[in-house]
């Protein structure tokens, strides 16, 4: 119990990711909340990640965390944009008005 | 015994964070508590000894990607009470789901074992922390090994502003700009004209 090891972080690791998904499905009309509960489930990831390079004494772990920080910056700049846009031609952000895509 | 109570303090907040992410009624308090899983989750970085990366997650992910969002939800003129509707509807269905997928992975997690010659498999040891802080570490190993992944982060994230730039770019009618090189380019033979007009008549 007070003895921190591996199991714990993988345990608060899996729980994030659950929360994340259970987010996706509880608000399922708003994509800024998508968006969030994204970025939770990549916060998942990297400490499952970190835990293990703790865990086993290697580096790269760390290193791979750090390019899935990239990622899910770029992701989430480039949803918001998609956002932004959609909003501006429709006027909502409703993902059931998400259902047309004319070029 | 410090050590475990900082971590329940940290992944208690975190996990309570996470649930009003996902549950709060206004979209801003979600960003807000956002915020405060991060903050959580770098805390528990600096307890693994990753320091470089938690100051990376509090620099990124509060100060740009939250703050993004943050200005994204207050600049969006939306009916949020609206899009909440059938948040009840998908609450069994998605409370199943998320059950049965957090007890596969509590399932794995407390299953798995390591392999008994992982640590003979590391790739890249870790340095004692008293000779090589980890920010030193991280910066020998991403500038040597892994610089052509390092690049690639670069790219994607050119990628990622000029696609932002370019989504959210918007050419307004009827607005008078001034263009620099319209003005550069036009030359005297275009705008004015010399003409011969006979006395007594017009044009």
């Amino acid at each position: 119990m007070f003895e921190i090891g591996l199991s714990h972080y993988m345990s608060l690791s899996a729980i994030l990711f659950v929360l994340g998904i259970f987010g996706i499905f509880l608000n399922r009309k708003n994509v800024v909340v998508i968006l969030m509960s994204i970025e939770l489930i990549l916060l998942a990831v990297n400490i499952n990640l970190v835990a293990f390079s703790a865990e086993l004494n290697d580096l790269v772990g760390q290193v791979f965390a750090m390019f899935i920080l990239t990622v899910a910056a770029a992701e989430a700049a480039i949803g918001l944009a998609i956002l932004m846009a959609f909003f501006r031609n429709r006027g909502s952000i409703a993902v059931e008005d998400i259902n047309v895509m004319k070029g | 015994m410090i050590e475990a109570l900082v971590f329940y303090m940290f992944a208690g907040i975190a996990v309570a964070s996470g649930v009003m992410v996902i549950s709060a009624r206004n979209p801003v308090h979600s960003v807000l508590f956002l915020i405060l899983a991060f903050f959580n989750a770098a805390g528990l970085f600096v307890l693994l000894g990753a320091e470089f990366l938690a100051m990376i997650l509090v620099i990124v992910y509060v100060g740009a990607v939250a703050v993004l969002f943050l200005f994204v939800v207050m600049m969006l003129d939306i009916n949020f009470v609206e899009l909440r509707q059938g948040f009840l509807q998908y609450l069994p269905f998605g409370g199943l789901i998320g059950l049965i997928l957090l007890v596969e992975l509590l399932a794995l997690g407390f299953g798995w074992v390591l392999a008994p010659d992982a640590a003979a498999r590391v790739a890249v040891p870790m340095q004692p922390l008293e000779t090589v802080s980890n920010t030193q570490a991280l910066g020998a190993l991403i500038y040597t090994h892994y610089i052509y992944l390092f690049q690639a982060a670069g790219l994607i994230l050119l990628v990622a502003m000029i696609g932002a730039i370019v989504l959210s770019h918007r050419q307004r009618d009827g607005v008078l700009k001034q263009k620099v090189s319209d003005q550069i380019r036009r030359r005297a033979e275009d705008s004015a004209k010399t003409r011969k007009v006979e006395s007594g008549k017009g044009i």
